[in-house]
């Protein structure tokens, strides 16, 4: 049950999704992937873009100014 | 697994996004070994495509050089390319687009001698040459090989293009043997409008890929068919023919045969 860190608050669309699915395709069953990403558009889609593949978003968390965390779980 | 780079993240991210491609698929491609027979018309394309999708290694066999007459077609070649080895023309652009890819160059013509030994190295060849014999050629020694291939051909407003996977229909199934020489005229004789090269080119690259990442249904026991002139484009089911002589149940040919060619075709 690994968890590792991704912080793509640096980065736009498509490259928040592009980046995000190559690390939740290293995940094993039960690892969680934590993002670190901007409000706005990549907290509105990366979410959810994560659920229609099958994951688990276990939640999201505000961590400061306008970085928040999504945790991921496959 | 592959660890994308920073900048194959970037190049590779419109496949990688695709939910059929992904990053395994992508993979895929950057492990696969392709040759294109021919650098011309339908090898330009296909080569561009297969270059910037980042197909691991890439063989192609051509034995002429750049002449002024192919550029109006040939997109791979420049101007200041004539006179150049198309193979390295073409290899020089590939390279451009993507350094990441690996291309081999055979600067010979396809021949029963050689056949076997160069498409052994690859998983999947392209076929983009411009005359029957060497068509039959591919076919056959794809066949006995067990080497999926992508078959294609241009004339004047038409093209045409079918895929092979061991186990389902080859050419030969469907065109039993090559036309006698000189009664179908090549491209060279007949003219080709540039534009279908690109058409069809980039139908053999898309199949290419989506064999590679097992995408879709590749045009195998279909013959793809299409008309620029109406646009119309028709598939015509085909089937394996079980008294095909090359992968019929009792195969009465066991070596790679050189047809003839008619007599202008024969190059200097």
């Amino acid at each position: 049950m690994a968890t590792k860190i991704l912080d793509i608050t640096k980065e736009h669309c498509p490259m928040t999704f592009v980046k995000t699915k190559i690390e939740l395709s290293k995940l094993q069953e039960g690892d969680t992937l934590e993002v670190l990403l901007s409000e706005g558009e990549p907290l509105d889609n990366v979410p959810r873009n994560a659920k229609e593949q099958g994951f688990n978003v276990l939640r999201v968390e505000h961590v400061e100014g306008t970085t928040h965390k999504v945790v991921i779980q496959k | 697994m592959i660890d994308f780079t920073e900048e194959q993240i970037q190049r590779y991210s419109r496949h990688i996004l695709l939910q059929d491609v992904g990053v395994e698929g992508q993979e895929r491609i950057m492990n696969a070994r392709v040759l294109v027979v021919g650098a011309g018309g339908l090898g330009a394309p296909v080569s561009l495509y297969l270059a910037a999708a980042g197909i691991g290694r890439i063989g192609i066999v051509d034995a002429d050089e750049v002449d002024l007459s192919n550029l109006q077609r040939q997109v791979i070649h420049f101007t200041q390319d004539v006179g150049v080895p198309k193979v390295e023309s073409a290899k020089e652009k590939m390279l451009a687009i993507n350094p990441d890819v690996q291309v081999d160059t055979f600067h010979e013509y396809l021949d029963s001698s050689n056949a076997l030994d160069i498409i052994r190295d690859y998983d999947f060849v392209v076929d983009g040459t411009d005359n029957f014999p060497v068509k039959f050629l591919i076919n056959d020694a794809c066949v006995m090989a067990g080497k999926p291939f992508s078959h294609g051909g241009i004339l004047r407003f038409n093209g045409q293009t079918f895929t092979h996977l061991p186990g389902t229909a080859c050419y030969r199934c469907f065109f039993k043997e090559p036309p006698p020489a000189g009664a179908v005229p090549t491209c060279s004789q007949a003219g080709v409008l540039g534009a279908i090269a690109g058409m069809l080119g980039t139908i053999q690259a898309a199949e290419t890929l989506k064999y590679f990442t097992g995408v879709g249904q590749l045009l195998t026991n279909r013959l793809l068919t299409f008309d620029a002139k109406t646009m119309q484009f028709r598939t015509i089911p085909v089937r394996q023919r079980p008294s095909c002589e090359i992968c019929g149940e009792h195969p009465t040919i066991d070596h790679l045969i050189d047809y003839e060619q008619a007599a202008c075709d024969l190059r200097k």
